[in-house]
């Protein structure tokens, strides 16, 4: 199928067994707002809600989450803040839930073009309180489809907020897909947990307030346990011509796929340059990383803003090797050449063509 | 012997934390009561709220989900309309409904959302200790009006019940109170009756009650249930703010 991304992502959702959806205008992704209307519009299980805010959006997935079935939210960067609260309400009651952000220029309102200025808030938890949610970052048609499935996996089995950060050009991009077979939602494993009513069972609560210090530090080390093992589990990263790399790039999203465009043009002058391209952005690869870093010397992040997920690399490499960046904020695309002349000053400013 | 007074199933084997004299206390009992009777233990969920009547979970043998302040009526939305044949009810303090959650509370109005609402209004931040709630009347003392509400620098207190009801989706709003044995009564027929509404499929409902908080007001018990008869219902009026179960064919008489 040929679809833009916002439609991907949308009917991704629906194929994953999401009948329900809440959301507010905002651009650069009210098409997928608008996919989803029509989408669930002709389901009879469907539900969908122009909510009146972000925050009532949120919070209505809240609600069909404690009843135990998949709901998703969506927007863009200024309406993802206001979402936080309930990210972080999310969290604290472990309730699955998938949330897609079309990243675009900020701080503030900013602007819609595409940008990556939200790695931080997204990686970071973003609201209040001490925890993370897992944040997927797709860099193709492709990415976006599976991702979202993945998402809704992710969700259920970890009792957890899954964030997947796409941005405005993403969603515009035009790509043929092939989609999994959809879910039949009553065909999901039924969830243990759920207020559905207490009959023939004790009562459940489903609550954040905990006000004992010794429960709530409990409650935050249990919390600590469950993200320890997603950092086990699900860090996964692409690999793009990284096998005999002298310089490897390290690039998410839009970026990345700029950056496979600067690493043929540089290959073809014979330059030794591979692309890392981390697809799980919480629980950062961290792993994958060191592992590399045992052969490559050089390191460069490219961003789509000022350095945000350079601060991961930095903390994964604790200084072992060289980390150079390249950054553009505010809703610049680089163009592959651009990026092929960076990757180049640093090529040979390191001296790399001669190493090995 | 015949045991002619008990606990209501639906309420938890548990003491109640609220203040002596709290109307908190007798309204959960009017609810507990009211969900035995109308035989729903097994299929309602209740949303409570961030205040004093946080800790409904405590107390309510039923389903329970927490909501951030303010956003139980998006979050009852969820749960009803994943939930269709359930019944779900939220319990917002005045501050919750008609500060802070003012535009959730509105717009599940309008949507006219199956559920029901207990609005507890006792004119003041409880759990927080005291400070102006959007229902303080004029010249209420609070921890934030230390003069008196003032109704150029503070606004005037906000009758959110009358303009639910401007909405179309509502069908049955209520305004009542905890004060006297009387009032308690009725209390209990319009909240039976606003679940009635939404077990009809009928609806919106709201039942907001007047309820005393003598810890804050700086009252006494009894002084504070005579100040509600005094001087609350004069900004509050207690009558039946909107009705339009007959108009909707069912039987006007759900109570
Ligand atoms: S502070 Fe007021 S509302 Fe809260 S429990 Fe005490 S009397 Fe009740």
């Amino acid at each position: 199928m040929l679809l833009r991304g916002s439609h991907v992502f949308a009917e991704a959702a629906v194929r994953a067994g999401c009948r329900f959806y809440f959301g507010y205008p905002i651009t650069p992704q009210n098409e997928l707002t608008e996919y989803m209307a029509n989408a669930l519009a002709s389901l009879p299980d469907g539900v969908f809600i122009q909510a009146e805010s972000e925050l009532a959006a949120i919070n209505m997935v809240i609600g069909v989450s404690m009843a135990g079935k998949r709901a998703m939210t969506s927007s863009s960067s200024p309406g993802i803040s206001l979402k936080q609260e309930g990210i972080s309400f999310l969290s604290a009651m472990e309730l699955p839930a998938v949330i897609i952000n079309t990243m675009r220029g900020g701080p503030g309102l900013g602007n819609i073009a595409a940008a990556q200025g939200d790695y931080l808030q997204a990686t970071r938890g973003g609201g209040h309180g001490d925890y993370r949610t897992i944040v997927l970052a797709p860099g193709s048609g492709q990415e976006m489809a599976d991702f979202t499935r993945m998402a809704f996996e992710y969700a259920d089995r970890y009792r957890i907020p899954v964030i997947i950060l796409g941005d405005g050009m993403m969603s515009q991009m035009m790509e043929p897909v092939e989609f999994p077979d959809p879910i039949d939602p009553k065909s999901l494993p039924p969830k243990p947990w759920v207020l559905d009513g207490a009959k023939d069972r004790p009562s459940r609560i489903i609550k954040s307030l905990i006000l004992d210090t010794s429960a709530m530090e409990e409650h935050n080390w249990k919390l600590f346990r469950k993200y320890e093992m997603i950092e086990k589990e699900i860090s996964q990263v692409e690999l793009f011509l990284t096998d005999d790399a002298r310089l490897v790039v390290i690039a998410y999203g839009t970026a990345s796929r700029i950056t496979k465009g600067a690493i043929k043009r540089v290959r073809e002058m014979g330059l030794k340059v591979g692309l890392m391209s981390p697809k799980t952005l919480w629980p950062f690869p961290k792993r994958f990383l060191l592992e590399m870093s045992r052969v490559v010397t050089d390191f460069l992040v490219f961003e789509m803003s000022t350095g945000q997920m350079l601060e991961d690399v930095k903390l994964s490499l604790e200084g072992r090797r060289r980390i150079h960046f390249y950054g553009r904020p505010g809703g610049i695309i680089s163009t592959p050449d651009e990026i092929a002349k960076v990757i180049n000053n640093i090529y040979f400013k390191e001296g790399l063509e001669t190493e090995g | 012997m015949k045991k002619v007074f008990g606990k209501p199933k639906s309420l938890k084997d548990a003491v109640f934390h609220y203040c002596p004299g709290c109307g908190h206390s007798i309204i959960h009992r009017l609810v507990a009561e009211i969900i035995d009777e109308l035989n729903i233990e097994e299929k309602v969920i209740g949303v409570p709220p961030a205040g004093c009547a946080v800790l409904a979970y405590d107390y309510f043998d039923i389903d329970i989900g927490e909501s951030p302040h303010g956003r139980g009526a998006a979050v009852a939305t969820g749960l009803k309309r994943a939930l269709p044949d359930r019944i779900v009810f939220t319990y917002q303090g005045d501050g919750d409904i008609a500060a802070i959650g003012t535009a959730e509370t509105i717009h599940a109005a309008n949507r006219g959302e199956n559920i029901t609402v207990i609005f507890v209004n006792n004119g003041v931040y409880g759990m927080t200790g005291g400070q102006m709630a959007p229902t303080t009347i004029i010249g209420q003392i609070s921890t934030t009006t230390p003069g008196g509400r003032n109704e150029k620098r503070d606004g005037a207190p906000i009758d959110l019940s009358e303009m639910l009801a401007l909405t179309d989706g509502t069908v049955y709003i209520e305004r009542t109170a905890v004060d006297t044995p009387k009032n308690i009564i009725r209390t209990k027929k319009a909240i039976k009756k606003a679940f009635r509404v939404q077990m009809a499929g009928l609806g919106f409902s709201l039942v907001e009650v007047l309820s005393p908080c003598p810890t804050n007001l700086k009252l006494s018990p009894v002084q504070a249930n005579e100040w509600i008869g005094s001087t609350m219902t004069n900004y509050f009026p207690l009558k039946v703010i909107k009705d339009k179960v007959g108009k909707l064919g069912a039987s006007p008489h759900l109570e």
